[in-house]
């Protein structure tokens, strides 16, 4: 085994021991990185800053001062500000930006003496379902169907922390989640992503795309490693006034094994019209694992499913439309060229013109239309109004004793890049139907590994928690992820 | 609902986004293809709910109202692609 192939768990146990150091490790991972252009994952890389950095690390662990991320490589979503280090979205409008400050996730990580490899990919602005909305090209998944050279997606929006993560390019990665950005790209490539609560994981730092959507989870090998990289993510921070009061708890230690007597529900309005008869087929495996563990199955009914993806689709860009406001050719980025006479309203609208792709214009241009004079009310607040009952749906279910809920994590195993070129915008957005909800509730999903379907490819599951209970959601998703014994590994072609 | 050239138009300016006229018709009949799907909330009772405001039920927090931070204009300034003498530089604004 490669050192870059190891998990976060078996890697802090061997530079505990002594057996191995992080540079070594830091060294595969820079290795793999540089025979794997294909994959387009990785968007800067940082091989200077990731050996100094484990130079420091194996210096730390040697002195017996050594947190459990210490000396672990990482790939960063270009999502976060890391000082000094581009930090652009996916987006032309943030070319040349080199943020002078550090995002609290990435600094906490750090602190904890992790490792940074570089950049990785992801749809621009987080706003995408395939990775094809990033401005350096799409990332391709490690994955293929079977002899079929395909190039498939990894999803997205955090496809290049997926394929990263899928392709042993790095131990793990950070990604953000706003309506499934973390949980589908983590099905698709046969890889573990939790999104945390709402609140739990700081946002200081993090480009915004939704605010109230949005929250930064790890994207792992394994659930134990999910629950080591969560506990250095999360923390209390000032600089976020909707990073919530509660401390961080041992994630890793919730992961007993024992879900005995817990109630999983499953939620009928997850069974889609014209849904694969093989994600059926997962669902009801994934269903009878979690039995044979011990645990009560109930039939359980979250009657405003069906309208998350249209409410989504009015908040996300809504916010967005506020919070890419700021991207004018003033305080950072690109500026276009002006002509002769051109005055401010030019710069801005020229600007924003060639900063931002297609898909970003769209939202911006339908959050702006759903927020302007007049339709406010219609859409918007209707839209907000919609969002209470999805959450009131989810807040019944766990008032009647419900522990966790399994459903999809996507309608689909990964498709072809291209393939989804001349569909509707809308029909993108069907990939986050199993996942949007959970945003809009506020709530801990997790999305495991549970099989391949007969392409070859892999397909998760997703369980979704009470708030605030991620380390019992981890042990929930722990137990499905033992049961399933998902081990096969893309073959390496790139 | 659907969006007609002139309602893209306005949007379009709203938004600050350049978009030419060739490009109208196409973007109206996406923003209309949007709108619609967005329609079905209109099947929603939401008589007597109360827009969400926020997902955690929480207040927001409070800090003293003093200066806890600052002091590097060099900084502020570093990744502007047009800054003078410690300022932000635009095309002229007022005539």
């Amino acid at each position: 085994m490669s050192l870059n192939e190891l998990t976060i768990a078996a890697a802090r146990d061997a530079l505990t021991k002594g057996e191995v150091t992080s540079v070594e490790i830091t060294e595969a991972c820079l290795t793999a990185i540089e025979g794997a252009g294909a994959l387009n994952a990785f968007c800067a890389k940082t091989p200077e800053i990731a050996l100094a950095q484990a130079g420091a690390a194996d210096a730390r662990i040697k002195a017996g001062d050594a947190p459990a991320m210490c000396g672990i490589p990482l790939g960063i979503k270009d999502l976060f500000c890391t000082k000094g280090v581009a930090s652009q979205a996916a987006s032309r409008i943030l070319e040349g930006f080199k943020p002078e400050y550090e995002s609290t996730v990435t600094q906490n990580l750090w602190d904890a003496g992790a490792v940074m490899l570089g950049k990785l990919s992801m749809d621009e602005f987080a706003m995408g379902s395939s990775n094809e909305t990033a401005c350096y090209g799409p990332v391709v998944n490690p994955w293929r169907r079977g002899n079929d050279e395909t190039p498939l997606t990894p999803g997205g929006s955090s496809g290049g922390s997926a394929s990263a993560v899928a392709a042993d390019l790095c131990l793990g990665a950070t990604g953000t989640d706003t309506g499934g950005s973390i949980r589908q790209p983590a099905a698709f490539t046969g890889i573990v992503g939790i999104k945390p609560t709402y609140g739990r994981v700081s946002r200081w730092g993090v480009i915004a795309f939704a605010s109230s959507l949005d929250q930064a989870g790890p994207m792992t090998k394994t659930v134990r490693d999910a629950a080591i990289m969560l506990g250095a993510m999360a923390s209390v921070d000032a600089k976020d006034s909707t990073s919530a009061d509660i401390p961080v708890p041992d994630f890793e230690a919730a992961l007993t094994g024992d879900i005995r007597g817990k109630k999983i529900g499953i939620p009928r309005e997850y069974r889609m019209d014209g849904m694969p008869a093989e994600i059926e087929k997962l669902w009801a495996e994934g269903t009878a694992m979690l039995k044979d563990a011990g645990a009560e199955i109930v039939d359980i009914s979250l009657p405003h499913t069906k309208y998350a993806l249209p409410a989504y689709y009015v908040i996300a860009p809504a916010e967005a439309s506020s919070n890419l406001a700021r991207y004018d050719g003033v305080r950072y980025g690109h500026r276009a060229k002006l002509g002769a006479g051109d005055g401010i309203v030019e710069m801005y609208e020229k600007t924003r013109a060639e900063g931002f792709g297609a898909e970003v214009q769209r939202r911006i241009m339908v959050g702006t239309y759903v927020l302007s004079a007049g339709f406010y009310d219609a859409y918007y607040n209707r839209a907000r109004r919609v969002r209470a009952l999805i959450k009131r749906d989810f807040d019944l279910a766990f008032e009647a004793g419900i522990d966790a809920i399994l459903t999809p994590a996507t309608p689909s195993s990964a498709f072809g890049l291209g393939e989804m070129q001349d569909a509707d915008p809308v029909e993108m957005y069907l990939n986050d139907v199993f996942t949007v909800t959970v945003n809009l509730a506020g709530l801990p999903g997790i999305s495991v590994p549970v099989g391949l379907d007969a392409k070859g490819l892999p397909m998760g599951l997703q369980l979704i928690g009470r708030p605030w209970a991620e380390g019992d959601l981890l042990n929930h998703a722990y137990v499905l992820e033992k049961a399933a014994g998902f081990a096969a590994k893309p073959g390496r072609w790139w | 609902m659907s969006i007609d050239i002139d309602t893209a138009r306005k949007v379009a300016h709203l938004a600050r986004i350049a978009v030419p006229e060739t490009e109208l018709p196409k973007l109206a009949e996406q923003l209309s293809g949007i709108l619609t799907f967005m329609e079905q909330l209109n099947e929603v009772d939401v008589e007597g709910i109360e827009p969400m405001t926020s997902v955690t039920p929480m207040r927001l927090k409070r800090r003293a109202d003093v200066v806890t931070d600052g002091g590097y204009q060099d900084k502020i300034l570093k990744n502007a692609p047009d800054a003078r003498e410690g300022f932000f530089a635009v095309p002229k604004v007022v005539e």
